[in-house]
Order: C-alpha cells, then structure tokens, then sequence
C-alpha cells in the first residue's frame, strides 16, 4: 500500500489506538479502500462511477463503459488491477503443494511463465480461478478475485516448508490491454518487450526498482499486466500515460472489462459461477467440466483436491454446460430462459451473462445448458423495454464453439504493428 | 473464352457487396475495377508515407450491420469505432461543443439557449421517429407501385403500414419533412443561429442544395438515420480508414470464391439482342457473362458504357438529365502534431469527435450563393474530423491526419474547368478558415491533397463528384430511384442490374444498395436468396 493510502484501512483493532484520520472522519472506517493508482484515476473519473472490489474503491467507468471498451479493442487501456487478491507461496514443496490444489500440472509450468487455473474442493466443485506466476524454480504467485489465504493455508497441509503470504497490497499492478500496448511499452523502454510471449514474464529495471511484465490479461486481446511496488505506482502511471497519449490511451472500468471479456469467452465469478464455499445451496456450484474448463483439469498428475468427483463426473458427463451462444437479433438476453422448442414450452438452461458484440457484430452470451440439448434447437426468451412496455421476443440461438473475439494479434509473437 | 456467371463493375463497396452475395448464391463472379486499387470512395490511401487517408467517404453510419454480421467482415479485418461528440464553430470564437455524455450536452445547449436545450430533446425524438421508418426500408427493395405483381402490392402494404403506424398527424408531419428546407424545419425548434446552423448542416452536406431550399430536411434526415451498434444518429470511423470497409467486404467476397480485376476499365457494356452479354475492357478484351451489374452511378452507366442505341430514348434522355450535381471538395491533410483550436477545451475526448466549421445560417447559405455562380465559397462549411486522434492506425504516433468535407465547390467553374492553380487556392481557402480557429494550424502541415469534384470524378468515377451517386430529392429517392420505373435494379437491357448508390436506398456507405440489387438478382436467377434481412425491426 502507499503510504497515502494507509489511513483509510479498515482498522481491524479493537479498542487499540486511533489514527489521527479516524479522528477526523467518523466514517472512515465505512470508507473503501484507495489504490495507488488512484489519485490519477480519480482525476480521470469524470463520471463519478465507482464501485467496490476487495475493500478498494473501483471504478465501473471512467467516462463511458462502451467508449473505453473500443479503447482496448483500438488502442490501448488500462485496468486496475490492484484489487485482486495476490499470494507469494515459496518454499521446497510449493509446486508440491499448488499441483494439489489446482486441477492443472504446475510440475509443467516453466519459470517465468503464467498459467489459468481453478482450483475444487472435495467435491470437484470450482471454489475459484485464477492465474498462477512461476517466478523461480520454488518461488510462484497466485493471483485470484476473491480472498483465499484461508483455503491456501489449509491446502499446506501435508507439505512442509511452504510459506504463503498474502502479498495483495505490496503490488501495485495495472493490466494493459489493447493492440497498441506493444508498441508504447517500446517506446517507454522496455527492451526486448515484443518477443515475450503469450503467458511469459519479463523482469525490467525500471525506475531504481523492478517491474514486472506478463503477457496476460482478461480481455482476449494482446496485453500485459505490469506488477510493481507501490513506491513506483505513480511514476508508472505518469510514464504510461505520457507514452501513451500518441495511442490513445485511457483507464477502463468494471464494465468494459465485462464486455470485453464475455467477447473473449472467460468467466466470471457470480455471473457464470457461483464460488464454492460461498454457496449455501447443493450443487448450486459447478464444476469445471460445467463451466466448459474440462481442458484444465489434469487426470495424468498423481492427485488434487476433486480429483475423485472430477473423474467420476468426466466418465457420467456433466449434466449442465457453459455454452457459447450466437443469437438472432440484436437484444441482448440478458437474464433469459432457453427452451428446445419455439414455444417456450420444454426449459433447458438459462443465460449468464449477454451483450451485443460491437467487435464481433453478433449477439453473444454465454449460457448454461443441459448437457443433452446443445446439439439440438435452442431459443432464447429475451424480455426487453421499450418506453416503459414490456416487450419480449423468442429468438433462435446457435452454438458457437470459438470464443466471439480471438484476433491473431493476441497470440502473434512479435505482435503485429498496432 | 470463360463465360462468367456475373460481372460487377467497379470495385466500391456496394459492387463488392453485390459480388459477396452473388459468389454465396454459388455464382462465379468476377468483379472489374478501373483504379489499381480497390474500394471506390470507400478506400484509405497512403499518399504520403505513414499517412493512411480515407481520401473520399470519411465516416459511416449507415452500414448495415445484418449485412456486417452476416458476412462476418469482422473476422476480415473490420471495425467499426464509434466516435464522440461534435465540436461547432461559429462566428468570433463562439463555439458549441456538443458532448457524447446527455446531461453535458443539454448544460452546454442551455448556455447558449435555454429554450433550445429544452427544444433538443424534442427534436431529436422527431427525427428518431422519422428516421426509424426509413431505416426500415433500406434493406428492402422499394414496390414498384405501378405493378399488382404479389411481392410489389406486399411491399407497398408493409410501406403503408409503416407510415399509417405513425399516427395521423405525424403522416402530415412527415410529408412536409421530404419537401421543407432544413432551415424551415429548424425553425420549429430552435430560435439560437449556431444551434440551428450546427442541426441544419447535414441538410447539405453532398447536395447541390443550400439550407433554404426545399428538400434539405430530408438529407438531414438521410444524415440522422444511422446508428453505430444500435446507438441511433452516431457515427464511426473504421479502423484503418474507409478502405478498411471495401477491403473486408472484398476479403469476404474471395473467400466465397469470387474474382477481382484491378486495372480493368470497361468501356462498354455489350449487348446482344436486347440482352447484356459481357463487357469490353478499354484495349478491346471481351469477357462474357450471363449478367452484368453496374455498380457505377446512373448517368455514368448509360452514357458512359453503353451505346445509346441499345437503350430506349427515355432511359437515355432520364439518365442525362439525372440530377447528380457535385457540390462538394474534399481537403485531406497530414499533420506533425494535434491542432488546437480557439476556445476548446484541451481535455482528452474533444478531439476524439467530429468538428464543424460553420459561421452562422446566414454563411451557409452564402457559402451556397458562389455555387450557384459557379465559384467556390469563400467562407466555406467544413466538416471535420481528426481520425488519427481516435485511430492509431492511420498515422505515425504524435502525428495526425485531418479530414476536410467542403461546401460548396462546384464541378465546373464560372471561367471554365479546374486547373491545379485553381485547385490549390480552393484548397487555400480552406486551409485559411481553419487557421483562423486554429492559429498556428499552418505550421502543423506536412502534406495536403485537395480534392475538387473534378478530381473525385476523374479517379472515383463518381459523375461531377456528386458523392451520392444522384441527390437524395424525394423525385430521386425510393421507387424514384434512379428512375421511376427501374428502381427494382433491373435496367432497361436484359440481365442488366445497377447496384451502386443510384440505386434505392442512395448514398452513404451502407452496403445496402449492393445487397438489395443481389436479392433482385437471384430472384431473377431462381436462386434461393443469401442477402439477410435488416435487424432493425425490433428497435
């Protein structure tokens, strides 16, 4: 954290001394959280449009949701990424200790390289995802969405010598998306930035201290995320910023992440999944054979946490599927019921997340379906307004099997030329 | 000698549309283009090295998206980028910047006239109503209301019901709206000059017509109907400039198969026995077809590439008299740095919009005066915008590119034709205005490419540089379109069809001349049809 910042932490005392800034302002305590970044981004918030995530104060725009997501599909934004939970697990068993937990082989993960994970409970099902860091050969880093220190430390069992530490406020992280975002991080200096690959890391000098570069991201687009201290959080800003005002640059919220990832194909917590141990109904959770994550889970690797339900579950099938839906029209299906039969009459499954595609000019969604459906008929019941009427309309959906939006640029080493 | 299923001529982009749905139907098409380059007035053009300049068309909002989505031009390379709000000089440094955010908009309208910002609200739901109709018939082939033919007397009934679905007084409304000017139609509304002239200008813009006279309003309208993704009334750059439009459409027609010749200007249409046979190419190659599209304007077509004996003498005499004047230049300039402009704010979104040189109502119509008398206006309307601002694509980092769309310049001047001379001081004038909103503008300019209506026709092809294809007057639009009587696409000749913007529904890059004329044609064909339908039904 910035020092500037510190007065507004939840105070987790009880009855110990007050700080000055509590003094000042009764509500201090009620009071989010602020980023490093954020006296900049509260500059450019002219929209006032914030909400929370992990006790920060988050913006959901900066100046128009659709506006900033053309800027990651065009030119270039920034995310802020401070957020997300991070955990520094090190020691002789770490990668031990992390292949039990996820459902993927970190035995494979290389150093200096990143992959997607989810991790399971007993039960196969998703308590969250996430990216894991090899930063050495005993050194990684965990990032996910929601707080986990308590499952990580309960997942050390059996393995000696593993520390893990919740690191989430000694970064300071930006995640840098968009088809020009090669070519200022170039012109800001950072040699040799074109050849890092998708999921690859780079260490740079920068500024007395060091940052940290991947080629990740949650928009499906070429882009990097940049990790550095907290000192550094605003020299960072200031020099983004200043390279890339010739590309365009601007800061994006919570909704055009959303939109530009729905694009992409990826989940999100509380739209596609419901974390496990935060749900208080059966099965009401899922698993990653359901979320349409079969793809990351690695049966060849000794054992993890779900392997047992997870390997029942992949020789039944799973019952119900995250599907990739291309629908007729051009209203979103947000919140919709989908039926095998025009008439509405037979449900089965309903709709996650929806949005017209401006990228992909299609009305995509993602969608949960039961598993014997996909191949046949799918309408969508889609309730809209239109001058405080209450429409609705039946409309013909299509499976897509590529995620809406994957250009060759996000994937191309070097990038190609803006 | 290969006989072709179709030859579309010109490679704009209503042709390559035309040629993508045909090459779907399982045609074998090859398409012709005079230029070595594709794309018509839709094309991007790297003139001066680094600078990508849309040279022509500049901006799109009518594209229809059923036909984007459907032949998946986003997967061939394009994007469409909607831009922000519209900056409107006046005269002495008054400026109305009108913003993308509502409430920013109706405090800046109120500064300058409290009643007209109330006024706004009510226009703008005007003009969605209106336009909302129209949007509706423009990927529909117009009736023939002459005919009892099934499709023609189902066509008028969906027409009829469209417009009796606006209520009895907004009927009356609308028909007043094809033939008022935009000046009177304005003045229902507002009562401050600059807001009227910022409102009035795309009731001239591309039209021989000033904003007093009769018809404007409906070319405002024609200007208003757009939407970019669903949002009515915006408007988009497409990444990489205006080409990138032709060339996604051209990809898509490939990878249906089609062919495309560049340097292959036709000179004449043939015609055997009363029925379109092939072209010849200028050096006298024959290639033979079963149908023939002309994606070039109406006047163009019959007077240019066919031999009038195989026309009736009215198509003849109609196609002369084709109202089709070019009004407008166009002044493309590569710049070391962004302008700054008296009186607008130096923030971050300004420059990502359009700008509007304008004066007051009273300029716009004196700008339309030396037109008339066969001059160049001396104090022009520009309308403006800095594509590089929005698009990193379109010029080196830190430099720009500005897009100029003049009126009035005439095709042809009071002394007789263009000469470079009279190019470059029509070019100066130009450059004058915008230095005095912009001192220092000058100095910015690395290159410039003046563009009068004699350049536009003698590269684009476009007859007087008239950027519509024909004007958009109510005796020129819909079942009037071209002409009364062969606005279904077919043409006089046998398995001759037009698909170009003299078409319905007219100019704009909106593909949708293009993909009607292919409907028609594989109907004709007994082919099953591959053009969708419009998506705008549900609005």
């Amino acid at each position: 954290m910035s020092e500037s910042a510190t007065p507004n932490q939840t105070p987790g005392n009880n009855g110990g001394p007050q700080t000055p800034g509590l003094a000042a302002d009764p509500y201090a305590g009620e009071r989010l959280k602020e980023s490093p970044f954020h006296p900049r981004q509260a500059a450019l918030n002219l929209r006032e449009a914030w909400s929370s995530w992990n006790g920060y104060r988050f913006a959901e725009h900066y100046y128009d949701p659709e506006y900033e997501y053309f800027c990651i599909r065009n030119a270039c934004g920034t995310y802020d990424i401070c957020p997300m939970q991070k955990y520094r697990i090190s020691g002789k068993n770490a990668e031990a200790m992390l292949d039990r937990l996820v459902t993927r082989s970190v035995k494979k993960l290389g150093e200096h390289r990143v992959t997607y994970v989810v991790w399971c409970n007993d039960e196969g099902r998703v308590i969250d995802d996430g990216t894991i860091f090899r930063l050495g050969p005993e050194t990684f880093l965990l990032t996910c969405g929601s707080p986990c220190l308590a499952w990580l430390k309960k997942a050390c069992f059996g393995f000696e010598e593993v520390l893990v530490e919740d690191c989430s406020d000694s970064y300071a992280a930006l995640s840098f998306q968009g088809p020009a975002t090669c070519s200022v991080l170039q012109e800001m200096g950072l040699e040799g930035i074109e050849t890092l690959k998708p999921f690859g890391i780079q260490m740079h000098a920068y500024e007395g201290g060091q940052l940290m570069v991947s080629r990740t991201g949650f928009t499906g687009d070429l882009g990097y995320e940049l990790w550095i201290e907290p000192e550094r959080a605003l020299t960072l800003w200031d020099h983004l910023y200043s390279v890339g005002a010739r590309y365009g640059i601007q800061p994006y919220g919570e909704e055009a992440t959303n939109m530009a990832r729905l694009e992409a194909g990826f989940i999100m917590p509380y739209m596609e999944f419901n974390e496990a141990l935060k749900t208080v109904h059966f099965e009401y959770d899922h698993t990653p054979f359901e979320l349409a994550l079969g793809w990351l889970v690695d049966f060849d690797k000794p054992h993890f946490n779900g392997r047992r339900a997870l390997l029942e579950e992949k020789q039944r099938g799973p019952r119900i599927v995250l599907t990739k839906l291309d629908i007729e029209g051009s209203k979103p299906a947000e919140g919709s019921w989908l039926y095998a039969n025009r008439r509405c009459t037979k449900p089965i499954g309903y709709v996650t997340s929806a949005m017209w595609s401006p990228a992909a000019k299609a009305n995509i969604a993602l969608a949960m379906i039961e598993a014997p459906y996909r191949d046949g008929k799918i309408w969508a019941w889609i309730d809209y307004e239109k001058e405080l009427r209450q429409l609705s309309k039946v409309a013909r959906c299509t499976v897509s099997k590529k995620p809406f939006w994957t250009p060759d640029r996000a994937r191309a080493t070097p990038p190609p030329p803006l | 000698m290969k006989r072709w299923d179709a030859i579309v001529i010109g490679a704009g982009h209503n042709g390559l549309t035309n040629a993508a749905y045909l090459a779907r139907a399982g045609l074998d098409v090859l398409v012709v283009e005079k230029n070595d380059y594709i794309g018509g007035a839709a094309v991007s053009r790297e003139i001066e090295p680094g600078w990508k300049y849309s040279s022509c068309s500049y901006v799109c909002s009518m594209m229809r998206q059923s036909i984007h989505r459907d032949l998946d031009l986003s997967r061939h390379g394009l994007m469409l980028v909607p831009y922000l709000g519209t900056i409107n000089y006046g005269h002495n440094g008054q400026v109305l910047l009108s913003y993308h955010d509502e409430d920013a908009n109706y405090n800046a309208l109120r500064q300058l006239s409290p009643h007209d910002a109330d006024a706004m609200s009510r226009f703008e739901t005007d003009l969605s109503r209106y336009s909302q109709l129209i949007r509706k018939t423009l990927l529909r082939t117009p009736p023939d209301p002459s005919t009892f033919r099934i499709r023609d007397f189902k066509e008028m009934l969906f027409l009829a019901r469209q417009f009796w679905g606006l209520g009895e007084r907004e009927l009356y409304e609308y028909i007043r709206f094809f033939t008022m000017s935009a000046a009177e139609y304005l003045e229902d509304y507002f009562e401050n000059d600059l807001i009227k002239a910022s409102m009035a200008t795309p009731g001239i813009i591309g039209t021989a017509l000033g904003v007093e006279s009769p018809g404007s309003a409906y070319i405002l309208l024609h200007h208003v109907m757009g939407d970019v993704d669903g949002s009515i009334g915006a408007w988009g750059l497409a990444r990489g400039g205006m080409g990138a439009i032709s060339n996604a459409i051209a990809s898509a027609f490939q990878a249906e198969g089609g062919t495309i010749r560049t340097e292959a200007p036709v000179e004449q249409i043939l015609v055997r026995n009363g029925q379109a046979v092939g072209v010849v190419l200028e050096g006298g190659e024959e290639i033979e077809a079963g149908i023939v599209v002309s994606n070039l304007d109406a006047r163009r077509t019959f007077t240019h590439i066919m031999d009038p004996a195989d026309l009736p003498a009215e198509i003849v005499q109609r196609s002369k008299n084709f109202k089709i004047r070019g009004s407008s230049g166009k002044v493309n300039i590569a710049l070391s740095g962004l302008p700054k402009f008296i009186n607008v704010p130096d923030n971050r979104y300004v420059n990502r919009g359009g700008q509007a040189f304008i004066g007051d109502m009273a300029t716009l119509e004196r700008a339309y005066d030396c037109w008339k008398r066969g001059r160049w206006s001396d104090d022009p309307f520009i309308e403006s915008v800095i594509p590089s601002a929005w698009d990193p694509t379109v010029a080196p980092p830190g430099c720009h590119w500005m897009s100029n769309f003049v009126q009035y310049c005439p095709p042809e001047l009071e002394d007789g034709p263009w000469t470079p001379e009279k190019r470059d001081a029509f070019g100066k004038v130009v450059v004058d205005k915008l230095e005095r909103h912009s001192p220092g503008f000058k100095d910015l300019i690395v290159h410039m490419e003046v563009r009068t209506p004699w350049e536009i026709e003698q590269e684009i092809g476009l007859t007087e540089g008239n950027i519509f294809q024909g004007e958009l007057t109510i005796d020129q639009l819909l079942f009037n379109r071209p002409f009364p009587g062969y606005a279904q696409y077919r043409m006089p000749v046998k398995s001759l069809y037009m698909c170009g913007s003299s078409t319905h529904p007219g100019g704009g890059v909106s593909a949708a001349c293009g993909a009607n004329s292919a409907r028609e044609i594989l109907h004709d064909l007994k082919r099953p049809n591959t053009v969708p339908e419009d998506d705008c039904y549900d609005e």
